[in-house]
């Protein structure tokens, strides 16, 4: 660690800091142009630009956790400590939203006024 | 540090800290893994009410003004502003850590002061945004905004996870600029010095970066989403 480093290691390390800056940076600006380019032109479609908002959003992420809190350069064992509980989210949010979409939908076939369905449910015997 | 890992070393068998860090630096990581797991809980409440909504307000409808610039349609320029200061103090604060490592006690002084310097810049923002949002109307439990579709409001949701979810990143980040000047103190009183490492400077680090972190995933939520 410090004892054994140099002034070379440490002008490499600083400029690694100002290109992962960069970075970070540039994928916010590129964000924010996008933005402004859906708001006046329409395009990208919604879906398109939200998924390319996600996506940039955890290069973002990847950056800021691997340098700047350094976790791409720890061992193996406290990476994997780190990010495997966070899988837990991708069921979280996949379960999370689609009980609110059904929700939704269920608000919306009974709120007051909406024609009731002609069909019946599965299990009950049908009458025509 | 012994960071050479061969195929045969044996992690577990004792001796050694399995993961290659001090205790405190991995105490920091589990404390920062279950603050995540709360914001992640809060974002995902959020969007399940979204889902759930049939209409909901547009970002850049509701967030488009910019101090001293009146009326003036800005949309997200504001809130990009204020990415960015808290990018720059990431910036400074791996900047501060790296200068630690190499026991430069007047870099560490310069870097940790303007992070410290950034973080403020920061929630003077958001209490800029808060300020000019409560003057239209908006609070917990108040909202405003027409939908993106042109429908009034059906629900208080949007401002209600609005205030807060970036009211719960603010109360982090001003903890965070607190603990900064904690350990800003500690430097120039010459308690690491004196200690023979500078490995608080790290951890407080971790956490600033983390709150950083968080800032990305509420960007995108509330403002681009």
């Amino acid at each position: 660690m410090a004892h054994t480093s140099n002034a070379n290691d440490r002008q490499a390390a600083i400029k690694s800091i100002w290109k992962t800056f960069w970075i970070l940076l540039i994928v916010t600006m590129v964000e924010v142009g996008l933005a402004f380019l859906h708001l006046y032109t329409g395009f990208p479609g919604k879906l398109l630009l939200n998924s390319i908002f996600i996506g940039l959003t955890i290069v973002k992420a990847f950056f800021i956790v691997a340098e700047f809190m350094h976790l791409g350069h720890e061992v193996r064992n406290l990476i994997m400590t780190v990010l495997f509980p966070l899988l837990l989210f991708v069921w979280f949010i996949i379960a999370f939203l689609a009980d609110g979409d059904s929700w939704k939908n269920m608000r919306k076939d009974l709120s007051p006024g909406t024609p009731v369905k002609k069909e019946a449910p599965a299990h009950a015997p049908a009458h025509h | 540090m012994d960071n050479a890992v061969t195929a045969k070393k044996k992690w577990w068998n004792g001796g050694h800290s399995p993961f290659s860090v001090s205790y405190g630096k991995l105490m920091m990581w589990y404390f920062l893994i279950s603050d995540a797991f709360t914001f992640g809980a809060l974002l995902i409440a959020y969007g399940t009410q979204r889902f759930m909504a049939e209409a909901w307000p547009d970002p850049n409808v509701v967030f488009h003004s910019f101090p001293f610039m009146g009326h003036t349609n800005l949309p997200l320029v504001f809130v990009s502003l204020m990415t960015f200061i808290l990018i720059m103090s990431s910036v400074t604060m791996v900047l501060a850590v790296n200068a630690g490592h190499y026991m430069d006690r007047k870099a560490v002084i310069k870097w940790l002061s303007l992070t410290i310097v950034g973080g403020i810049m920061f929630l003077g923002c958001q209490a800029w945004e808060w300020t000019h949002l409560h003057e239209v109307g908006a609070w917990w439990g108040r909202n405003p905004f027409v939908n993106a579709d042109g429908s009034a409001a059906l629900s208080t949701n949007f401002t209600d996870f609005f205030f807060t979810i970036t009211g719960f990143h603010g109360l982090h980040v001003t903890s965070g600029v607190v603990l900064n000047c904690i350990v800003l103190i500690n430097v120039i009183k010459g308690t690491y010095e004196h200690r023979g490492h500078y490995e608080m400077v790290e951890k407080v680090g971790l956490y600033w970066h983390f709150v950083d972190l968080v800032w990305v995933f509420v960007f995108t939520c509330f403002y681009l989403l």
